[in-house]
Order: structure tokens, then C-alpha cells, then sequence
């Protein structure tokens, strides 16, 4: 009798099935589906890419107007050459998806708050952030005014959109990318919706810290009252040296925005405590998203001919954000990093020109405070009466779990971003509707479109006013000569502070009062002095007619340096360009480090003390990757900056904004008798400057002896960059990169951020173009070009960039690869 | 003699399977019972034939992958599995897995076959 062993065995192995082919909980995450997973024809192992893979391949595609031919070099670079600019777009689609699709997907789920729904309610937070603020509420009104406003953006998105679905249909699932096995979902169709939501993202990204930093901001006034807020958070930086050379004089303002009478009390020197603590933010940009340009122009350069450098610094991840190609058509012939999710090139060069951006940090999002009828929220107090606010709805769908419904109030002013239902229980009450230029329906797709064509500095102003979020500076170098520089976008005419704290939403009092025009944007075209540059400082000196925002938005010293060298230089190359690029120096310690040693009392520190400081003092001033005293100047001056005004700032319930570095050593010159210094806990005694650097500097010497215990002294060991993967796994990074640098520092490379793209172009009659980004070509973890860039990236070194015409391309000996695309069989 | 056909039979259908994608990664479970139906053997042996099927194809598949990657995606997976970044070890998971679904499959199906005898 063998039935009952028969079921025995049929149970076990209909168990075993089940188990791997369920997601175990391992802690917080989920495993994938084991046995899926595992398989060699389903699994993870089709993501091991051969590394002599062949990327010849001939692809049909109906959507196809003409034939493509896509030659793929030693680095991976697709140079697509087509006969009209909407196959050349279709097939960026198809080749971004190809090699970053999962990227693609995983990235406009976070902007549209529908990590949920793969991941499960361990992401809600971040889902219901997002939504809040209203990602999906910009990217669809984008759209909309897209469809009916803007046909030829329309014809480039639809392209690219047919293009990326195009290898979605002739992809096998088991040649899907590997994330999409290890996180255990399918990729879905992309649409136009999910290119403007990834730049919406990008918006968020360099302009969405205010939806942080505004309630911070607030926060940190109540708690220390405006008078000492406005010493500590001064908007005056003595050392600046703005994009626009100082002295410059600007035209009369045709807007000039009028503070509110009663501004002062009912707004400045608020009281009423918001109460708004405890808000956790699920995530925050970057402080340190910026960014640096510049351009020299022939007088300068050994050849005579212009040459342009732009990095820009975001957040450090794999796949990156950024994605190589070249594009040629009839039209233009084009070469740069593009967004996987976009169409177009968004930093590079054409035939005619080049072209960068940084960040301008400008304030484009403010809160304003809603009172609402009753606890439905269905009617809100504006202009004295109650006005109907309509419920928009976004469902948030929630992996093995119930749906998650928002419902957001929406004002005059933009969405009620908190409210009862967004928000702990200590704040119950406080509503915040959020106005932001992002959710204004934008072209700024097009201005890259323009760029890619443009012939010249004219081009280049047209393609730049369609520009309005996120603020961009613009830098500009073309073959006939010209540099230029303009900060663009859609910026606030505002009085001085409006907008820094929580507003009053009562009526139009505090309302934005108007949009500054384009033509009055910070912008310098040949100047005398042979170069233009931005590196994330403010535009203007106080001469400029309109308010830049809160001086903590712009950080100096990047800036200072990149002048400096800059103005020292001639005879310049692209080498030159390169080496400045990746220069390390610290112009923030060569001012800082003489500041505070004016009053280290050297004779009351201990031994160790002594000889940290004098490894500091012997310092080269260089944020080399090897230097032990960057990281003691670094230390020393937190624990000095904690002694100075730790004290007015400790017993806070929230997390307050830092002051930034530059008031403290403003204040060290001035050799002033800065009543912050004195440290308000002890009674019966005023600590001067002089006690605080001192204590400081021991203080400091705990922490640095314990790092030198652990051999952490050197600077790229304690400061640790690394290029982490969007899921955060660690083996799917690149940690302790050996790589100088840091904030301050040209080569602005810190822990998980830094220079996302290089790229120096000399303006010569063939393009002479270097580049790279830390990462590769290919999303695939599995592949030899997932990372290939990095450890060039981190030693400075440079790729000289393939930009040529086909016949020249086909016969150059770094082209690898050909990959043809075809309407139909022949 | 029967060993050694059913062990290459089950290997090899269930390698043909495997190339239709679109069906579940798990039927060379269904394979192997057909094939452990067809030529019947003790059940020991069948499990054992039956899972060395599965494991020799899945090892020799993963190594062959491996081989042609320098074990840059096994190292990765090998540490977030994790088996401390050994991708042998990971070629042996993924071998034991296969082995044991196949085996128990095969012992399921000559069950089956003896119960109806």
C-alpha cells in the first residue's frame, strides 16, 4: 500500500513549491521568491552578463518612421544616428530601458508615492510625503498643458514613451532587470505621465528642501525668538562673491514687492509658537545638492577658443542618474549625460555649443498657514469668508494590505499639504496649504529640447526663458566666442524674509505679489574678466532689487574658490579645466583655521590636544585623500561651532536648523565679543571666544583620538564615500571610495554625494570633450559596466568623449557595436 | 541502466521546459513526476535520480553563467543572500533547491506509480 506515503510525498513537495515560491519576512525586508529566484533559466543567473557580450543586435519596431543605426563604444555609449528626431527619441527610450529600466520604474515610484505598493506599509510614510505634497498633482497638470499646448514636446515624449514599451514587449521576463527578481514585481508600461513625474522629482530634489527647511526655519525662530534667530541665521555674508561680479547695476525693478505693515509683529517676531514639532520628514534633499560651472572665454584659453566645465552634485547612487549618449539627426548632432526617463540630453554639447547648469537655491515654496471651517475641511477662511476647498483624491495602493486614501484639501494657495490627517497628534489642527512654482504646469522639457538644438547665444536665451522650476544657473560657452551665464527659472518677486517662515493664509496679505520677469533674472554675457561661474552662491550682491532668499540656501565657498583660481589663470586647457574640477583645495580653512587659531590658549590643552592641533596647524590645506589634519580642522570646528552655540540651541523638542560655518567665522575675524560665545548654561560666568575655541579644540581630541585608535585619521577613511545602490544594499554599492575632496571643496565629494557628472568641453572646430560619472553605462548589476566609471571617477581621471560623425564613428577603433533598428523585415 | 535514463530524461526536460519563461520556474516538478511515472524505480532511487537531475542541471547551468561573468553577480548575491560572498556556495544553494524539489517530485511520482500497481 503506497497511497498513504504517496500523499506524505505529494504534500512535501507541494510545500516545498509554496515556501519557494513565497517572500519571506526577513526582518523589515522581504526575501525574494527562493526557488524563483535561484532558477537558472528564471532567476537572478540570466542577469549575469557574459563579460565578452556581444551587443550586436537588429531590432524591428514598427513605430519606426526610417531605419536607426545605434553604435555602441567601448564604454557603452549608444551614438544613435537616425533619419528624424522622433526615431532618434524612440530609440533613447528603447536603450535607456534596455540598460536602466528598473531604475526608470523604481524612481517615478518615488516621486509618485507608490513604493507601497511594491514594497508594503513599511514605505507609507514616504508614499503619503510625497502625495502631500502634491508630486502627482504637478507632474499631471505638466501633462496636461503639454497635450494641449505643446505638440512638438508632445511627439518627443510620445516617441520615448513608445519607445521604452517597445523593449518592454520584446523583453522576456526572465531578461528583466534583476532588482525586479530580488524586490519581486514586473515592470509596468511607461508613460508620459511617469517622464514628467521623474522631473517633478527632479524639481523636488533641488528646490523641495524648503518643504523641510521652511518648518525648521519656523521652528528654530519660536524657539529662539527673531532678534537672536537674526544673529545666528544672518542674511549678510560679508565674504561673498556672487555670480554676477559685484558692482554690477542692475536695472530698475518692475516689480517692488511691499512688506505687509504688520510683517514685524504678526510674521517676524511671531510668537505663537506653531507647535508644529514632531513632524518627521520621511526623507529631505540634500543640503548639499548644488553644483559647479563656469566657462572661460578665448582670451584666456592657449587655443583662443572657449572651453566650459559643469558638475553637478547630487546624491551618489547605482544605477546612476545619469546616462551617456549621443544623438544625431538632420537637425542637430548632440552629445551628454541624459536622464533615463526623458528624452533629450540635458548637459553636454552640440556642434555649435555647450552648455551646464547648477542649482540657483532660490526659495520657490512656501507654506501658508489655512483655517478651516470644521473638522470635514470642506470649506477654508480666505478674504474673509469661508471658500470651498475641493478634496483631491490619491489612493495609495498598499502590498498585502488595505488601500490607503488621502484626501487633500486644496486652496487658492496650492494643496493642504498638513492637516488633521497628516500629521501627530500634538499638532492637531495646524494646517499647512503648500504653494510651489513645480506644481505650475511647465515646458521646461523643452528648454533641453531647445538646448540640444541651439546654434547660439540667441538659441540659448530661447531655449532658457521656457525654464521655471527647478531654478537653474546656466552657463554657456559656443564655438563662435561667446560665454554667458543666466539664472533662470520662475522666481518670487519677494520682501526681504517673506516666505522664510510659515505664513499667514488668512487673506493675500502674504501672498507672492508677483513673478520676477525673465529679462530681469541675474544674467552676464562676455565679461571683462574672461570667464563666467556659478557654484551655488548667491546670484547677486544687495544691490540686485529682489530677495535671493535665506543666505543659508547659498553656500560661499565653493564659489570663492572657483573665482580665485579662475581669475589666476591663462594660457588654460582642458587639462587645466580637469585638475580644477577635482581641485581639494580648502579656501574655507584658509580662512577658518588662521581664525581660530588667534585664540587657542595652546598652553591650558593637553598633550594630545597639543599634537592635534599642531598636525592641524602643519596642514596643508588641501582635502587630499590621504590627509589626517582636514579631518582634525573638521572635528575641532564642529565641537567649536557646538561650544559657541550648542548652548542657545540645546533643550529644543525638534530638530533646529545648524547656523552655517560662515557666521561663526565672520564673527572669529571680526575678533568681536559675540555675545553667542558665552555659554549661557553656566551662571556667573561669560565665556569669551578664546574659552570656547580652547574647549573646543579638547573636545574635539576625544573624538579624534578614538578615530585614530580605530586608524579612521585619514580622510577618505573617516569620511567613507560611497555610491550606494536606490535599494540601499550595500553589495550592490561601492563603498570607502579612496577619493578626497568635501563640503567647501571644488571636488565637492562627501559621504554619499558629490560631483554626479563631470564634464569639461573645449569649444575647438572638432569638439574636445572629457567626461564621466561615477557608475556605468549599465544598470545591471550583473554586468562589467555597471560600475566601470567609479574608480576613475574617484582618482580624477577623465574619458576623452567619442563626438562624431557616422562615417567617422563606424571607423573609429573604440566602436564596439551595432545595433540596428528597423521598421520591418526586408 | 534505468538510473542513469531517467536522471538525463528529467534533466533534459526539465532544461526544454525551462526555456519557456512564461511558465512557473517550479514545472520541472510536474517533468520529473511524469517522468518518474513512466519508468518506474524503487522510490529511494527514483528520489535520488530524481534530484540529482535537477541539481547536476542547475549546477552545471549556474556554473556555466558563473564562469562567463568573472562571478561578478554571484559575489553580490552570495552577499546579500547572504552567504558570505562565496559564489561556490551559491552554485551549491542554488544546486541543493533544485535538487530537492526534483527529488521530491520524482519520489511523489513513483509513489504514485507503485500505489497504482
Amino acid at each position: 500500500m503506497r497511497l498513504l506515503p504517496f500523499i506524505a510525498s505529494a504534500i512535501a513537495t507541494i510545500s516545498l513549491v509554496t515556501v519557494l515560491n513565497t517572500q519571506l519576512s526577513i526582518g523589515p525586508t522581504k526575501s525574494p521568491r527562493l526557488g524563483y529566484f535561484l532558477s537558472p533559466q528564471h532567476g537572478f543567473w540570466k542577469n549575469a552578463e557574459k563579460v565578452n557580450t556581444n551587443f550586436d543586435a537588429s531590432i524591428i519596431a514598427n513605430e519606426l518612421k526610417g531605419n536607426v543605426d545605434v553604435y555602441l563604444d567601448d564604454r557603452l555609449v549608444p551614438h544613435i544616428y537616425a533619419d528624424n528626431d522622433q526615431d532618434a527619441y524612440f530609440v533613447q527610450g528603447y536603450l535607456h530601458a534596455k540598460f536602466r529600466l528598473w531604475q526608470m520604474d523604481f524612481q517615478t515610484r518615488v516621486a509618485s508615492g507608490r513604493l507601497s505598493e511594491i514594497a508594503g506599509a513599511d514605505k507609507l510614510p514616504i508614499d503619503r510625503f510625497f502625495r502631500r505634497l502634491g508630486m502627482v498633482y504637478g507632474a499631471e497638470k505638466t501633462e496636461a498643458n503639454i497635450n494641449a499646448t505643446n505638440p512638438e514636446m508632445k511627439e518627443t515624449v510620445d516617441a520615448y514613451t513608445a519607445g521604452v514599451n517597445a523593449f518592454i514587449k520584446q523583453t522576456d521576463p526572465a531578461d528583466m532587470p534583476f532588482e525586479f527578481k530580488l524586490m519581486n514585481y514586473a515592470p509596468e508600461n511607461w508613460t508620459p505621465k511617469k517622464t514628467y513625474l521623474f522631473l517633478m522629482f527632479m524639481s523636488y530634489d533641488l528646490t523641495g528642501r524648503a518643504a523641510t527647511s521652511d518648518l525648521q526655519l519656523t521652528n528654530t525662530r519660536d524657539f529662539l525668538g527673531y532678534d537672536l534667530f537674526d544673529k545666528l541665521y544672518t542674511n549678510n555674508q560679508d565674504s561673498l562673491d556672487p555670480i554676477i561680479p559685484k558692482g554690477t547695476v542692475y536695472q530698475k525693478p518692475s516689480i517692488v514687492p511691499i512688506k505687509p505693515i504688520n510683517a514685524d509683529s504678526a510674521y517676524l517676531h511671531l510668537s505663537k509658537a506653531l507647535d508644529i514639532k514632531n513632524i518627521e520628514m520621511p526623507v529631505a534633499p540634500n543640503k548639499n545638492n548644488g553644483s559647479n560651472n563656469w566657462a572661460v572665454s578665448g582670451s584666456k584659453t592657449k587655443s583662443g577658443r572657449p572651453i566650459l566645465a559643469s558638475d553637478p552634485h547630487l546624491g551618489l547612487n547605482m544605477p546612476s542618474l545619469w546616462y551617456e549618449v549621443q544623438i544625431t539627426t538632420p537637425t542637430h548632432s548632440t552629445y551628454g549625460a541624459s536622464f533615463p526617463g526623458s528624452p533629450a540630453v540635458i548637459i553636454g554639447f552640440n556642434d555649435s555649443l555647450a552648455w551646464g547648469v547648477t542649482n540657483a537655491g532660490r526659495d520657490v515654496l512656501d507654506f501658508y498657514e489655512i483655517k478651516f471651517k470644521d473638522s470635514t475641511e470642506n470649506e477654508y477662511w480666505f478674504n474673509g469668508k469661508w471658500n470651498t476647498a475641493e478634496k483631491r483624491i490619491e489612493v495609495i495602493k498598499v502590498k498585502d494590505s488595505a488601500d490607503v486614501i488621502e484626501q487633500i484639501p486644496m486652496t487658492v494657495w496650492g494643496p493642504t499639504m498638513y492637516d488633521a490627517h497628516y500629521q501627530n497628534p500634538q499638532s492637531k489642527g495646524r494646517n499647512l496649504a503648500i504653494q510651489w512654482t513645480a506644481h505650475n504646469a511647465s515646458n521646461g522639457a523643452e528648454t533641453f529640447y531647445r538646448l540640444n538644438r541651439a546654434k547660439n547665444y540667441d538659441d540659448y536665451i530661447k531655449a532658457i526663458s521656457l525654464w521655471t522650476c527647478p531654478g537653474q544657473n546656466f552657463v554657456l560657452a559656443t564655438k563662435s566666442g561667446d560665454i554667458a551665464i543666466k539664472q533662470q527659472g520662475s522666481f518670487v518677486a519677494r520682501w526681504e524674509r517673506q516666505g522664510d517662515f510659515i505664513m499667514s493664509g488668512d487673506d493675500t496679505t502674504y501672498a507672492w505679489q508677483g513673478m520676477i520677469p525673465n529679462e530681469e533674472n541675474p544674467t552676464i554675457k562676455n565679461p571683462e574678466r574672461g570667464f563666467v561661474s556659478s557654484a551655488n552662491q548667491k546670484a547677486t550682491d544687495a544691490t540686485y532689487p529682489y530677495y535671493l532668499g535665506t543666505a543659508t540656501s547659498f553656500p560661499l565657498y565653493r564659489g570663492i574658490s572657483v573665482n580665485q583660481h579662475l581669475i589666476g589663470m591663462s594660457g588654460i586647457t582642458a587639462e587645466n579645466m580637469q585638475a580644477l574640477q577635482t581641485n581639494n583645495d580648502n579656501v574655507f580653512a584658509a580662512t577658518a583655521r588662521p581664525a581660530l587659531m588667534k585664540y587657542v590658549q595652546v598652553d591650558k590643552l593637553s598633550p594630545d590636544a597639543k599634537r592635534m592641533l599642531d598636525e592641524m596647524t602643519n596642514w596643508d590645506l588641501v582635502n587630499s585623500e590621504k590627509s589626517k589634519g582636514i579631518t582634525i580642522f573638521e572635528i575641532v570646528w564642529d565641537s567649536v561651532t557646538q561650544a559657541v552655540w550648542g548652548d542657545e540651541l540645546a533643550g529644543s523638542p525638534t530638530t533646529l536648523n545648524s547656523p552655517d560655518d560662515f557666521i561663526l567665522v565672520d564673527q572669529l575675524l571680526k575678533d568681536s565679543n559675540w555675545s553667542i560665545a558665552d555659554d549661557i548654561r553656566t551662571k556667573g560666568k561669560v565665556e569669551n571666544f578664546k574659552d570656547q575655541v580652547t574647549l573646543g579644540v579638547e573636545n574635539a581630541t576625544k573624538k579624534l583620538l578614538e578615530l585614530e585608535k580605530e586608524n579612521k585619521l585619514e580622510w577618505s577613511l573617516f569620511k567613507a564615500t560611497r555610491v550606494m545602490h536606490l535599494t540601499k544594499t550595500p553589495a550592490l554599492s561601492r563603498m570607502n571610495l579612496p577619493i578626497g575632496g568635501g563640503k567647501n571643496i571644488i571636488n565637492a565629494t562627501t559621504e554619499m554625494h558629490g560631483p554626479s557628472w563631470r564634464m569639461v568641453v573645449h569649444l575647438t572646430d572638432e569638439i574636445e570633450a572629457y567626461g564621466l560619472y561615477p557608475g556605468g553605462q549599465s544598470g545591471n548589476p550583473g554586468s562589467k559596466y555597471y560600475d566601470t566609471f567609479i574608480d576613475y571617477w574617484a582618482a580624477g581621471k577623465y574619458y576623452r568623449l567619442l563626438f562624431l560623425a557616422k562615417e567617422k564613428l563606424i571607423q573609429n577603433e573604440r566602436t564596439k557595436w551595432h545595433i540596428q533598428f528597423k521598421k520591418a523585415n526586408a | 541502466m534505468k538510473f542513469i535514463t531517467t536522471l538525463l530524461l528529467a534533466a533534459l526536460m526539465a532544461y526544454a521546459i525551462g526555456i519557456y519563461t512564461s511558465v512557473p520556474w517550479w514545472s520541472f516538478a510536474i517533468t520529473n513526476l511524469i517522468v518518474a511515472i513512466a519508468i518506474p524505480q524503487k522510490p529511494l532511487i527514483s528520489f535520488v535520480s530524481g534530484a540529482l537531475s535537477i541539481g547536476l542541471l542547475w549546477a552545471c547551468l549556474s556554473m556555466i553563467i558563473d564562469q562567463s561573468n568573472h562571478h561578478i553577480l554571484a559575489t553580490k548575491v552570495a552577499t546579500i543572500l547572504p552567504l558570505k560572498g562565496s559564489y561556490v556556495l551559491l552554485i551549491l544553494v542554488t544546486s541543493i533547491v533544485g535538487a530537492l524539489l526534483g527529488g521530491l517530485a520524482s519520489l511523489t511520482g513513483s509513489f504514485l506509480r507503485s500505489s497504482k500497481a
